[in-house]
């Protein structure tokens, strides 16, 4: 049976801020979703939120995969249920290795029950594995040995990003803005890599402001975010619109959210002058 | 074992204790000249204070030197040793290292008495000496005279060092001749069994000219509860282009006090890479010193420390370029949880006569817990130009973006946060290529980050 990622009537606040005001999205096994949209209209934090970021507070709604709900669970335990996130900003693990933190994850990934010091994949098995989805992947293996992300390119960083995704195998893959901040040779690395993974076992939201990963990853579906609101939904054709044209027309057809998007634009200003005042308003 | 009771001491370090301990002792008359000296010191330096720059943060009033007593019977010790080291009831407590590696050596202490001595014969011919010190000071006296405290750990020092040369017991001496290089490492282990012991053990090493060899020694208690003292010294003498690797694994339990002071000294075109970890004890103080006195001669030191609930671990740690040409190269990280407290005052030393000196420090703290403490003051005194002397320090808490980015990948929190502790400490691993020693610190990680109480 094909699993889906479904998100409903989700509102989400950071610091109290409500930033999702009422998104709903189901992706499917097998399927490639686009979400578009301006600055600050919510993409990342609903990536974060769906990862379970402590720091996003889910108000009202729910995600769940296959039934599900992940509401209370923890990063680690949505991961193991097959959820998976390519940072838009990898972090840096000084001192870890790529091959040792990869073994650990995949080792939990595929066995959701393990607790801590119980045993890895063989070792054999997991280098034979990871050389092949180097090899792949057009990455030098020398990376393996290399302390995760210390010291890495923006491209070598996004290509760690779907390495481990390579890896790890996810039923859902949430991509954010994973071809930003890349030449275009880059792009092309890294976004043939992501079609040589997306299959009908995975599915694939990709959060982005350009066309280019899509080119290689041709969505089913496009999403259009404005402030905090999926406003539109439609095919390819939508993200090629959006690319050429920008989201001004999106903003004429969606009066109300235009309206809220430049509020929180002020908002956020007055915000931060309302709260140098006395509290005791 | 019941007569090795009643033979032991009278707990305390007072002139009638020192006096039953000088005449239980059967050494030579330099050896308790040495003692003799060394207790007038020490009754001398109880009258003053401790030097407040290296020990105003350290609280010792807790510490009652008079309910610690010396084992002075063989009998004592081989039945701890027996008991003990065979039958250890803490999976805890114990060594961590005795399995790890084939050791040319091993010389193990119970309780500053000496319980195995052994030295592959293949060294034994080719002039290597490797025993306890008690028995060595009877058969190779004019070998160690020139050396035991006369050149690295002084008795006139400061309180600890007078404490520790008028009543050390067991050692471990290592001697490496000319040009003779010891390719396998060889082992010592000092341990304290029955409570309130005390421990005084003093490690020697001499590497003559060209020499070459590797030291892991280790201390440990073999009852979780049992209230300990050591006052110890080491002290590690490199000739000229001699090699030694020395490493030092503290981890005794957490009711036993540490006050060290440890020396190394090397001459020209020398290497001595320390390594100290830094694991048990409830207070630890080490005053370590290296000093580079020949041109060209290189220090590298590493410390590994990880200290929980309400540990107190203190380095006090000079690097002291006396030759051209010298080099020193200190990297101390730390990790600290719950109560505990680290410090680490460092200082770089650059003499008159040591042009083009080298010298580097840093201490990097990591914080699991908001109510532990890191204090790291490093500093350089320079009298010569043309030097580089550098030094830095961090302290931090874990980075949460780095634990959510971990779990995310699908490793628990606590796992995050242990591959994140040891990342941390990899780097000092990376400069230590003994993997026995990576090994076990990274065991040793692993089970602290078990103990104590959850974050």
């Amino acid at each position: 049976m094909v699993a889906s990622l479904k998100i409903q009537d989700l509102h989400v606040s950071v610091e109290g801020l409500p930033i999702l005001r009422g998104v709903s999205l189901e992706v499917r096994q097998g399927e490639i979703h686009a979400l578009m949209g301006p600055n600050g209209s919510g993409k990342s934090t609903l990536a974060y939120t769906l990862v379970g970021h402590p720091k996003y507070e889910i108000t009202q709604g729910s995600i769940e995969i296959d039934g599900k709900p992940l509401n209370e669970l923890d990063a680690c335990e949505r991961a193991r249920l097959g959820l998976f996130l390519a940072f838009q900003y990898p972090i840096v693990i000084p001192g870890v290795k790529v091959a040792d933190f990869l073994r650990h994850a995949i080792t939990n990934i595929r066995n959701p029950d393990r607790k801590e010091g119980e045993g890895l994949i063989p070792m054999r098995e997991f280098r034979k594995e990871l050389k092949a989805m180097m090899d792949e992947l057009g990455m030098d293996s020398e990376f393996a040995r290399r302390y995760l992300n210390e010291g890495f390119s923006g491209g070598e960083k996004k290509r760690m990003e779907i390495l481990q995704l390579a890896m790890l195998k996810p039923r859902f893959a949430v991509l954010d803005e994973t071809d930003s901040g890349l030449d275009s040779d880059a792009v092309r690395v890294v976004s043939e890599g992501l079609r040589k993974l997306s299959g009908p076992q995975m599915g694939v939201l990709i959060i982005t402001h350009h066309e280019r990963l899509l080119e290689y990853n041709v969505p089913q579906f496009t999403h259009v975010m404005l402030a905090g609101k999926i406003v539109e939904t439609g095919d390819a054709s939508l993200a090629r619109e959006l690319h050429n044209e920008g989201y001004s027309k999106v903003r004429l057809r969606h009066p109300e959210e235009a309206a809220e998007e430049a509020a929180r634009a002020s908002g956020r200003s007055s915000e931060a002058n309302r709260t140098a005042e006395p509290a005791s308003v | 074992m019941s007569t090795a009771i009643a033979s032991s001491s009278a707990a305390g370090f007072s002139q009638e204790v020192f006096e039953h301990f000088l005449s239980s002792r059967h050494e030579p008359a330099w050896v308790s000249e040495l003692r003799r000296e060394a207790f007038a010191k020490y009754t001398e330096f109880l009258e003053q204070p401790l030097d407040p720059e290296e020990w105003k943060r350290i609280d010792l009033r807790a510490l009652k030197p008079s309910q610690f007593h010396l084992v002075t019977t063989q009998a004592a010790t081989e039945a701890s040793a027996a008991s003990g080291l065979e039958a250890n009831a803490d999976p805890a407590i114990g060594t961590l290292l005795a399995d790890r590696a084939e050791f040319a050596g091993r010389v193990i202490h119970v309780d500053g008495q000496s319980a195995i001595s052994e030295l592959s014969e293949e060294l034994a011919a080719r002039g290597v000496v490797f025993g306890s010190l008690t028995q060595l000071i009877q058969t190779h006296g004019d070998l160690l005279k020139p050396y035991l405290m006369k050149r690295a750990v002084k008795h006139d020092q400061d309180r600890m060092s007078a404490w520790h040369a008028a009543f050390w017991t067991g050692g471990t001496v290592l001697y490496v001749p000319r040009n003779v290089r010891v390719e396998a490492p060889l082992y010592g282990l000092v341990a304290l069994a029955k409570d309130k012991a005390a421990d005084f053990s003093h490690t020697l090493v001499i590497l003559e000219d060209g020499a070459e060899a590797t030291l892991l020694e280790e201390t440990t208690s073999l009852h979780a509860t049992h209230a300990g003292l050591h006052v110890g010294g080491v002290e590690l003498l490199l000739g000229q282009e001699a090699r030694l690797r020395y490493v030092q694994l503290q981890n005794w339990n957490h009711r036993t006090w540490h006050l060290a002071t440890q020396a190394g000294h090397v001459e020209k075109d020398g290497f001595l890479q320390w390594t100290v970890g830094g694991l048990g004890s409830r207070l630890a103080h080490t005053h370590q010193d290296v000093s580079l006195d020949g041109r060209g001669a290189v220090a590298q030191v590493n410390g590994v420390t990880f200290a929980i609930n309400r540990q107190v671990i203190s380095y006090y740690t000079q690097q002291t370029h006396r030759a051209p040409d010298t080099r020193s190269d200190l990297l101390y990280k730390d990790v600290l949880r719950d109560e505990s407290r680290v410090i680490w005052r460092g200082m770089i030393d650059v003499e008159k006569g040591a042009p083009r000196t080298d010298g580097y420090q840093r201490n990097d703290s990591l914080l699991l817990s908001t109510t532990a403490r890191a204090d790291a003051i490093p500093g350089l005194e320079i009298e010569t130009d043309d030097v580089r002397c550098t030094h830095g320090a961090t302290v931090g808490e874990v980075d949460q973006d780095q634990i959510l980015y971990c779990m995310c990948r699908g490793l628990s929190r606590h796992e995050a946060m242990h591959m994140i502790v040891e990342g941390f400490f990899q780097q000092v691993y990376d400069r230590i290529p003994v993997p026995a020693v990576q090994e076990t610190l990274s065991q040793a990680v692993e089970r602290k980050l078990g103990l104590g109480r959850d974050t």
